[in-house]
């Protein structure tokens, strides 16, 4: 060997392969103000949509004269409800089973809500004409408390729903009753508790909320009169789940509609459903023979497109006076709003939030929800989370530290009691799940000894008492949390949207000088796809992610995938990534046996090519193999380097973290300081440090966004409080806290390469450390739960409340 | 979020901004930093048929000291305030408030004048004009007037403008030197309206309160200047009796409006701490 010859090592380096701190692809045309997003999708006599919508919560709608508005200049037309019924699109399906308006169909049920599509031009032209559009309302009495909800005197929100007694999910028990949910043993909880030594009891909320992606929702719909073929381009997280939909719904042949989801501003959530802007779009294009572009702006996005959480939480933990669990009793009331459009697995109408039993060995346990619809926008995405799991998480993270506080222990040492133990693995919960892995107590205990937590405890022993001396008004607050997550939906055993299994899929064709194009049916919406996909075949296959495009987001080209959300994308799709890329290396073994004249059982894999075993000058690169590939194949075999694969995974995944809080408090302005935040991810095998510490970092940052103040509010008469950034807390790089991040590694068992996905990790963790923070701070002055968002003045408010402000 | 439509004129000279406004009556806006103007035109709130902008009149443009007072155009942008050396030698509190307004892009935009002239009661300015005595003038088709700033504010964005006049300069009074001033801004976020703030400017003479005015913003339809809360520390070293007895009277004419950023109760409450703290730390930043 010669000097020039690389060193194993730089072999390695050189693939930047899983592992590798690579600097994302996707940025080098982001930072140049270089993507393609949908409002840069410009066509020739595009049209521009807007709506009119309701300032009503809950009105009928008596008539709407479009007159005025069809004599502004640049307006061409006016679709309403009526409209819509003549080609049957005046309702259409949601996720959920239930149907919702597309137009305001004789009433409107939330404000804002959508009445009818004004077809311009330009879009200052549709604005104008929404203005001239007349509407008729008789205002009815809102429901906005969902407490109220199954009143006997409640008023009927859903007339459509009139004497339905059973729904998607089963009966009905009241006209805005939408399904019941239980899960669980009943007797053998209720037993647990009748025979408990201790108990809590509490009504944890987690307050309804929005994703708010930088990008709100939008598409163009182009109709080909000619072909009788429908090109959407859209902010869509799943585009092959959108064009079988569309399908479905408008009854187009699915090969005749073509469905771009180009790059993406974010989605969080917000861009997985089926909203009334894109099948207005589409109807507009097919009636006028037009594009017809739909951009909503970001107070449509605030309060009509999705909101996340709005679930209210009785729980109840029974245990012994040593801190074991013995059983735990949720109910949840979940607040649906005027349609059910969650966005969950088709049968989980609470997704997974039977996640509920959390890190904790619970021998028995008992959930039930009850879904109501009030006169708020529909939604109930998962917000960076996998479906519910992030109210499951705050629940059991929140009640763990209630009963730590009723039992005078300390948090930490309760969890680390009550923990699933790493020997108990693959762990079936008391609520159905299997865990695959886990090894809780050396993530927890890396937590505090990393933070040294006992000395923070001192620290807050003594600031505790120089409060109480008056020398201080300052309280401080340690928030603890240790979370389950379950993502990487999912097996078809348990989860199908539609009818669709939740599989995933890549498909790899290698070419001739040793690149390649890779594409998958899931869709980056700012995650580095095009980066980390790259980085796992790389190292698979011994071709440089440099030399690996990757495309995601055209239906056309890409194979069926169920897109990304959930933290399905590396679970999933990263699994099939996997195994095409190992039928790629499989068959370029055959190859590199043919070329050196050798049994492939005699071949092992080196890094980046196929070497003899015992003979290290005898071997051949990747990048050769493909060459070989496209013109000396063994006898028989087919030319060419292709894989495709669908994988449909065994099990969900189950990423867990560690993380701390350490948060002060002026009692007199409620302000807050987070003077520390650390949060240990344990994601499994980690594809690229650098994106895992971003996603942490972006997660945090909704997470303490949420907590601390991010709210989607009503006043009584269901109008909306917080509809635009002036309101809606989204926290700038001034306030938002400094992370420390750290991680342990304990791979899944069943995915080929031991991932677990992250992205939704930090907001699930996040949102209870810093509750659980405040609630910390203020325990000692006598209150066991303060409901969030935690923002200045509720602070001070619960600082008067508890005698400590005058 | 797209504004109505309307017509836009660029006068270059104040006399021709000003017969326009008197030309155009009340169909017209004139456009200064846009920064309050332009996102109510967007929610159509604001619908004027026309925008006169005023960004290439050069009269009003410029910080000049003379001696005893300075004179400010109305069209300065916060970041100059921000950049001049005449400010920050002679009224610093307006480089400590200018830089708690919004963020540097808006700072390059938004004025001084229109922040004073908007008549928006979440506006930084307008409360600090008062506490500095202020006097604007203005010009409009009956010529020119001066107003004092404790005079302009009548109501949320009801001022003493006259239909068709525009503030052209604000001239403030010079501190005397030694003077301490600070103004405390409890926001939730940057570029958040205040949740309440208070602006203090005072002397000290022998350990002992000579001079004081305080000003509160975003705490009533208009800013206020608290005379009997600026009455009660004069004479005072500021012990903590007195600093509460401010407080409390600086509560008594506050009435914010409840809203997200929290109710009546807690925004006066937050109101009387910013009080608190403004005195304390402009008594301790005196020469």
């Amino acid at each position: 060997m010669n000097d020039m010859t690389p060193t194993r090592e730089q072999r390695t380096a050189a693939l930047e392969g899983m592992g590798c701190k690579r600097k994302r692809v996707e940025d080098i045309r982001f930072t140049q103000g270089r993507g393609n997003y949908v409002d840069d999708v410009k066509l020739p006599g595009m049209l521009h949509g807007d709506f009119v919508r309701s300032p009503h919560a809950h009105a009928r709608v008596k008539s709407i004269n479009a007159e005025e508005a069809l004599k502004v200049p640049g307006v061409l037309a006016v679709i309403t409800a009526e409209t819509l019924k003549t080609v049957n699109l005046a309702w259409m399906p949601t996720l959920a089973g239930d149907v919702q308006m597309v137009l305001a169909d004789g009433k409107v049920l939330f404000q804002n809500q959508e009445v009818a599509f004004v077809v311009a031009t330009d879009r200052y032209a549709a604005d104008d004409g929404i203005n001239k559009v007349e509407v008729e309302y008789e205002p009815l009495p809102p429901l906005v408390d969902p407490f109220k909800a199954m009143d006997h005197n409640a008023p009927v929100l859903r007339e459509d729903l009139d004497g339905k007694t059973t729904g998607a999910h089963g009966p009905r028990k009241h006209h805005n009753h939408i399904f019941e949910w239980t899960v669980g043993d009943k007797d053998l909880t209720d037993a647990a508790f009748r025979k408990a030594e201790v108990t809590i009891k509490e009504m944890i909320s987690y307050h309804r909320t929005h994703p708010s992606p930088l990008e709100t929702c939008q598409c163009v719909c182009s109709f080909d009169k000619v072909k009788g073929e429908l090109t959407i381009w859209g902010t869509f997280q799943a585009p092959h789940v959108i064009r079988t939909v569309v399908s479905l719904i408008a009854k187009l042949p699915e090969q005749k509609i073509h469905v771009i989801a180009p790059d993406i501003g974010g989605g969080f959530g917000n861009k997985v459903g089926a909203y009334p802007g894109y099948i207005c779009a589409a109807v507009a294009s097919i009636v006028t023979g037009k594009p017809v572009k739909w951009v909503e702006d970001r107070i449509e996005n605030l309060t009509a497109t999705s909101f996340a959480r709005d679930y209210h939480m009785t729980t109840e933990i029974a245990a012994t006076k040593e801190g074991k669990v013995t059983g735990l009793r949720v109910h949840v009331l979940a607040d649906h709003g005027a349609f059910d459009a969650c966005a969950d697995p088709s049968k989980w109408p609470a997704g997974f939030f039977n996640i509920v039993t959390g890190s904790y060995d619970f021998p028995t346990a008992h959930l039930s929800v009850d879904g109501v619809y009030t006169n708020k926008a529909p939604g109930g995405v998962a917000y960076r989370c996998s479906f519910r799991v992030t109210e499951a998480a705050y629940c059991i993270e929140r009640a763990m530290d209630i009963l730590a506080q009723k039992l005078g222990m300390d948090p930490a040492e309760l969890r680390l009691k009550n923990f699933i133990k790493p020997e108990q693995f693959p762990y079936h919960s008391a609520l159905g799940w299997e865990y695959d892995s886990g090894d809780y107590h050396t993530a927890m205990r890396k937590m505090m000894e990393t933070t040294d937590y006992a000395a923070l405890r001192k620290e807050q022993t003594e600031k505790r008492e120089a409060f109480r001396r008056g020398e201080t008004r300052e309280i401080m607050g340690l928030g603890v949390s240790f979370f389950t997550e379950i993502v990487g939906a999912g097996p078809s055993k348990n989860c199908d949207i539609l009818g669709i299994a939740m599989f995933d899929s890549c498909e790899i064709r290698m070419h001739p000088t040793g690149a390649g194009i890779a594409r998958m049916g899931t869709k980056s919406q700012g995650q580095g796809h095009e980066t980390t996909w790259a980085q796992i075949i790389a190292t698979e296959i011994g071709i440089p992610a440099d030399n690996i495009q990757v495309e995601e987001g055209n239906t056309d080209t890409a194979p069926y995938g169920l897109g990304t959300y959930g933290s399905r994308s590396t679970p999933v799709a990263g699994a099939a990534i996997a195994m095409a890329a190992r039928k790629i290396k499989a068959k370029a073994q055959m190859i590199a046996a043919y070329k050196l004249e050798v049994h492939e059982d005699d071949l092992e894999f080196d890094i980046d090519g196929f070497r003899v075993k015992g003979l290290p000058e005898k071997f051949m690169s990747m990048k050769d193999i493909c060459w070989a590939a496209y013109n000396s194949v063994p006898p028989g075999m087919e030319p060419g380097l292709e894989a495709v694969s669908y994988y449909d995974p065994p099990n969900m995944t189950y990423p867990f973290g560690a993380y701390l809080c350490v948060m002060d408090i002026d009692v007199d302005t409620g302000v807050y300081k987070v003077r520390r935040f650390y949060a240990l991810d344990d994601c499994g095998t980690r594809i690229n440090p650098m994106i895992i510490e971003g996603q942490v970092h972006g997660g945090l940052t909704e997470a303490f966004a949420i907590a601390m103040g991010q709210e989607i509010r009503y006043d009584d008469t269901g109008n909306v409080v917080t509809g635009s950034f002036m309101d809606f807390f989204m926290p700038t790089a001034v306030e938002t806290p400094h992370w420390e991040t750290d991680f342990t590694v304990t791979p899944s068992p069943h995915h080929p390469i031991g991932a677990k996905g992250v992205g939704e990790s930090p907001n699930v963790g996040g949102v209870p450390a810093f509750s659980n923070a405040v609630n910390d701070a203020f325990s000692f002055l006598g209150s066991t739960h303060i409901q969030m968002p935690h923002d200045f003045w509720r602070n001070w408010q619960a600082a008067k409340n508890l005698g400590a402000v005058a | 979020m797209i504004p109505g439509p309307f017509s836009y004129h660029r006068p270059a000279s104040l006399a021709d901004a000003v017969k326009l406004l008197a030309d155009l009556g009340d169909d017209a806006r004139p456009l200064a930093g846009g920064h309050s103007l332009v996102p109510m035109m967007k929610l159509r709130l604001a619908t004027p048929a026309h925008l006169v902008d005023l960004h290439d009149v050069a009269d009003l443009k410029g910080i000049r000291g003379y001696g005893d007072t300075v004179v400010i155009g109305a069209m300065t942008t916060q970041h100059e305030l921000l950049a001049s050396g005449e400010i920050r030698q002679t009224l610093p509190i307006l480089q400590e408030a200018a830089a708690l307004i919004a963020d540097p892009q808006v700072r390059y935009c938004g004025t001084i004048g229109g922040n004073v002239a908007n008549g928006d009661p979440g506006n930084d300015m307008p409360a600090l004009m008062m506490v500095l005595g202020a006097n604007f003038r203005l010009n409009g088709p009956g010529g020119e007037r001066d107003v004092p700033a404790n005079e302009f504010y009548q109501g949320a964005y009801f001022t003493a403008l006259e239909p068709g006049e525009i503030l052209t300069s604000i001239s403030i009074p010079v501190p005397p030197a030694g003077h301490g001033y600070a103004y405390e801004k409890l926001k939730r976020k940057v570029g958040d309206y205040a949740t309440a703030a208070a602006a203090v400017v005072l002397t000290m003479a022998g350990g002992k309160v000579a001079t004081c005015a305080i000003g509160l913003t975003n705490l009533h339809e208009t800013p206020l200047l608290a005379t009997d809360a600026a009455n009660a520390v004069i004479g005072t070293s500021l012990d903590a009796a007195t600093l509460k007895k401010a407080a409390a009277a600086a509560e008594a004419i506050m009435a914010p409006a409840a809203d997200a950023r929290g109710p009546v109760e807690y925004r006066k409450h937050v109101g009387g701490i910013m009080v608190m703290r403004a005195l304390q730390r402009a008594a301790g930043g005196t020469a």
